[in-house]
């Protein structure tokens, strides 16, 4: 038993302990609060499901080797243009959801391209220029909505131009569009099924990619260069597919998450959002160097578990629950970032 | 160091000329882009040149002493010290508990000096223990513990004061009683606590601070070795120096003009000369030498019998109280401050103005730290005008400034990055010959 919790402790990080025990605590502090449980699941099912595609463009820049994607805002950044082409066109429920992700695409392909291709020169500070060239990214496009030349009433300003700071998806049906299609209720308990269902086929995609010819050169590119290099694998190469599927999937990730949220939020909106996608999949057991599926998969749920679960036990004790549960996201994520850093170095380098 | 590259290479071929033009365009490019975009906006936004001095000067007194606080990290090695934003939370910490004491003007000021060095030291000390076991990648770290440790200061100033931590304030506190304020209103307080120590109008200090350049020129002169180079050094100083006394005296003596009534606050020039000086100064002793080789090459440096870790920490610790200092400036002068947001601020616009002046992640100096806060802040001054003059929307110009500021920082970064692969590339190829 002492040896067991030891290897648990070893392979799993005081940080991860800390933060599973968190959760464990206020799950527990739910029961005992007599909180409705049943709410509770569902809220979560609907928050990990909604961020877990988001999560999972982490993935293949951990694989490829440039590290936990910091500029995965550059992804979003796309897709939210790729949504915004489907709202001007007024598209509506489903046709309105997949032109979107498809007119991102190729925004997300070029960009992707290009991200990799400077990934390259940058080689030692990946993390840093990611997370620098996502934000400079972020306040380039305020300057490109505010003048952006969208026609459509529900989402232009009405005098002037520009497009508004958030665009509400209800009217044209694609609102919480996944999340309805087949759910059902186990008691009070409702199912999105519909999300978890493109949230685990995105899962699977992404789990077949690793295993084809692609994934396991772009794998072994991350793991160890050199050794990639004397094998005949072009690293290069390899890390630039990794950056330009972790964008696609950034982008698919946003429109996910806009129509369970019912707006797509421009300006601000995607300035924070790669750390807490970071944040979650190093929750789930991945490092700097290594990730997997499993990562992805524990880490939302932990991470989000934890958001949805936290604010009404807050409630009871503090009347600014809501500054409350920020202030917990904003220590557990950068929390657990640090950690992660901290063992790159004692372990490799 | 640049010019004397140029004047080295003059005189030979033609050739030679032109490439070390192209060398000093290129390794100043940054800073001459921002002249350049500078230049524009002001011309852009037509803004009248008397605010636009009372306004830069007014932002050089109060952001200076915060750029220079970055130095000596980047010599130790470390680059841009991002975790200066916990120097700053200190700051507004102490200030919040000052201020709530009732004490004010310069004494206030000195009570937060006091109370902040013991507190940005141990910060220092724990911040540099942690950037110690992340080497190499000292600069997110920093930028993430930024982030991590403004987590604390919220819970502690939004969930404790008022409740666990004892305070009764009705002008600090939230209405609930717990919780401090979203912005803080020091007017009556700590504002203008320094700058209104001693305050002399602008042609005045033009005078006094050519004055005192052309004697500490002169004095370098004598003292100097190298009587040749020193000269033209000498002698630009001297007209540089001359021009800006003489200018001093014509306004004094035209008093129709405006620029008589800017003020300086020269109590803040002071402290901020002062850290100058000590910065000059401080590279030349043992500890700033040991400093600069550990920065160079730490394995060499260790090897040379130099505690790495320990020069590390000290720079940090330095680093740290000299930013926390600098945001008692900053705010003092400031007056009103955003309690949850200014600290994260005025750590992304400082290293944006250090790296603007020509600093890289290796390399800064002071003037390259005083160069780039004028840049910078002439930037921010106009960028809201010209965005009004030219698309009809001040909030364009602000937008571009912020973008500005991070893309200048992830621009430095890529091209530092990219120049050592290459060095070290071409270090691999000498060594395979």
């Amino acid at each position: 038993m002492g040896n067991f919790l030891k290897n648990l402790y070893r392979n799993f990080g005081l940080p991860r302990l800390i933060i599973l025990g968190f959760f464990l605590l206020l799950c527990v502090m739910a029961v005992m609060l007599e909180l409705n449980f049943s709410e509770l699941m569902s809220s979560s099912l609907v928050r990990i499901a909604m961020n877990g595609v988001l999560v999972l463009a982490i993935l293949p820049s951990i694989a490829c080797g440039t590290g936990p994607n910091f500029g995965v805002s550059l992804g979003i950044l796309c897709g939210l243009v790729g949504g915004l082409i489907a709202m001007e066109l007024q598209l509506d429920a489903y046709t309105n959801f997949f032109m979107a992700i498809i007119f991102s695409m190729p925004f997300a392909i070029a960009v992707g391209l290009g991200y990799g291709f400077v990934m390259n020169k940058v080689k030692g500070s990946e993390m840093m220029f990611a997370m620098f060239i996502g934000w400079s990214a972020v306040s380039l496009m305020k300057i490109f909505w505010l003048l952006a030349p969208f026609k459509n009433p529900e989402m232009a300003w009405p005098i002037g131009r520009g497009v508004r700071v958030t665009i509400s998806l209800v009217n044209r049906g694609v609102a919480q569009l996944l999340n309805n299609t087949w759910s059902f209720k186990i008691g009070d308990l409702t199912i999105p099924t519909g999300l978890i269902v493109f949230f685990l086929f995105c899962c699977l995609l992404v789990w077949l990619f690793m295993r084809s010819k692609t994934g396991v050169a772009m794998q072994a590119a991350g793991d160890n260069p050199r050794f990639a290099t004397a094998a005949g694998i072009n690293v290069d190469r390899q890390r630039i597919i990794g950056s330009v599927v972790s964008t696609m999937l950034g982008a698919i990730g946003i429109i996910v998450y806009a129509q369970s949220f019912g707006f797509y939020q421009l300006y601000e909106g995607p300035h924070f959002m790669p750390m807490i996608a970071v944040a979650a999949i190093l929750i789930g057991g991945a490092s700097i160097k290594k990730a997997s599926i499993a990562n992805v998969i524990v880490g939302v749920i932990l991470f989000q578990g934890i958001l949805v679960v936290a604010m009404p036990v807050f409630n009871v004790f503090t009347q600014d629950m809501a500054s409350m549960a920020e202030i917990s996201r904003v220590v557990i994520q950068n929390g657990i970032i640090l950690y992660a850093l901290t063992q790159i170095v004692s372990g490799g380098d | 160091m640049s010019k004397t590259a140029v004047k080295a290479n003059t005189g030979n071929s033609s050739g030679k000329y032109k490439r070390a033009v192209v060398g000093f365009l290129t390794k100043h490019m940054v800073t001459i882009m921002f002249v350049i975009l500078s230049a524009l906006g002001l011309y852009l936004s037509g803004m009248n040149s008397t605010l636009y001095l009372s306004d830069i000067i007014s932002r050089i007194s109060r952001n200076s002493f915060l750029v220079l606080s970055l130095i000596i990290p980047v010599i130790a090695g470390m680059g841009l010290n991002f975790a200066m934003v916990l120097g700053a939370m200190a700051a507004q910490a102490v200030i919040i508990f000052v201020t709530d004491w009732g004490v004010g003007g310069f004494p206030g000021i000195m009570l937060c000096i006091v109370l902040v060095t013991p507190l940005a030291i141990l910060l220092g000390y724990l911040t540099g223990k942690l950037l110690n076991k992340t080497k190499g990648q000292e600069m997110i770290t920093g930028l993430i513990l930024g982030f991590f440790a403004a987590g604390i200061y919220w819970f502690i100033f939004l969930q404790l004061v008022g409740g666990i931590i004892p305070m009764d304030n009705e002008v600090l506190l939230l209405s609930s009683g717990v919780g401090v304020r979203t912005t803080i209103d020091l007017t009556g307080g700590l504002r203008y606590g320094l700058d209104d120590v001693w305050r002399l109008s602008l042609p005045t200090v033009m005078v006094v601070m050519g004055a005192i350049y052309i004697l500490i020129k002169m004095f370098t002169y004598i003292k100097s070795d190298r009587k040749g180079e020193s000269k033209t050094s000498f002698i630009y100083g001297a007209v540089l120096s001359l021009a800006a006394i003489i200018a001093g005296i014509l306004i004094m003596n035209s008093s129709s003009s405006m620029i008589n009534n800017i003020n300086v606050p020269a109590a803040t020039w002071i402290a901020i000369t002062g850290l100058c000086l000590f910065l000059h100064f401080f590279t030349k002793t043992k500890l700033g030498q040991d400093m600069r080789t550990v920065g160079q090459d730490r394995h060499v440096a260790a090897v040379s019998g130099i505690e790495v870790d320990k020069i590390r920490i000290i720079a940090i610790i330095l680093s740290m109280v000299f930013a926390s200092w600098g945001h008692i400036i900053f705010l003092q002068n400031m007056g009103a401050w955003s309690t949850y947001g200014s600290h994260e601020q005025i750590g992304f616009y400082a290293t944006a103005a250090i790296l603007i002046g020509g600093a890289t992640v290796s390399r800064a100096t002071i003037g390259q730290a005083l160069l780039g806060v004028f840049l910078f802040h002439t930037l921010f001054i106009v960028a809201p005008a010209a965005g009004r003059e030219l698309y009809g929307d001040a909030q364009i110009g602000e937008y571009f400034r912020v973008f500005v500021a991070y893309g200048v920082i992830g621009l430095t970064l890529a091209m530092h990055a990219w120049k050592t692969r290459l060095q070290s590339k071409q270090k691999l190829e000498n060594l395979d010959k």
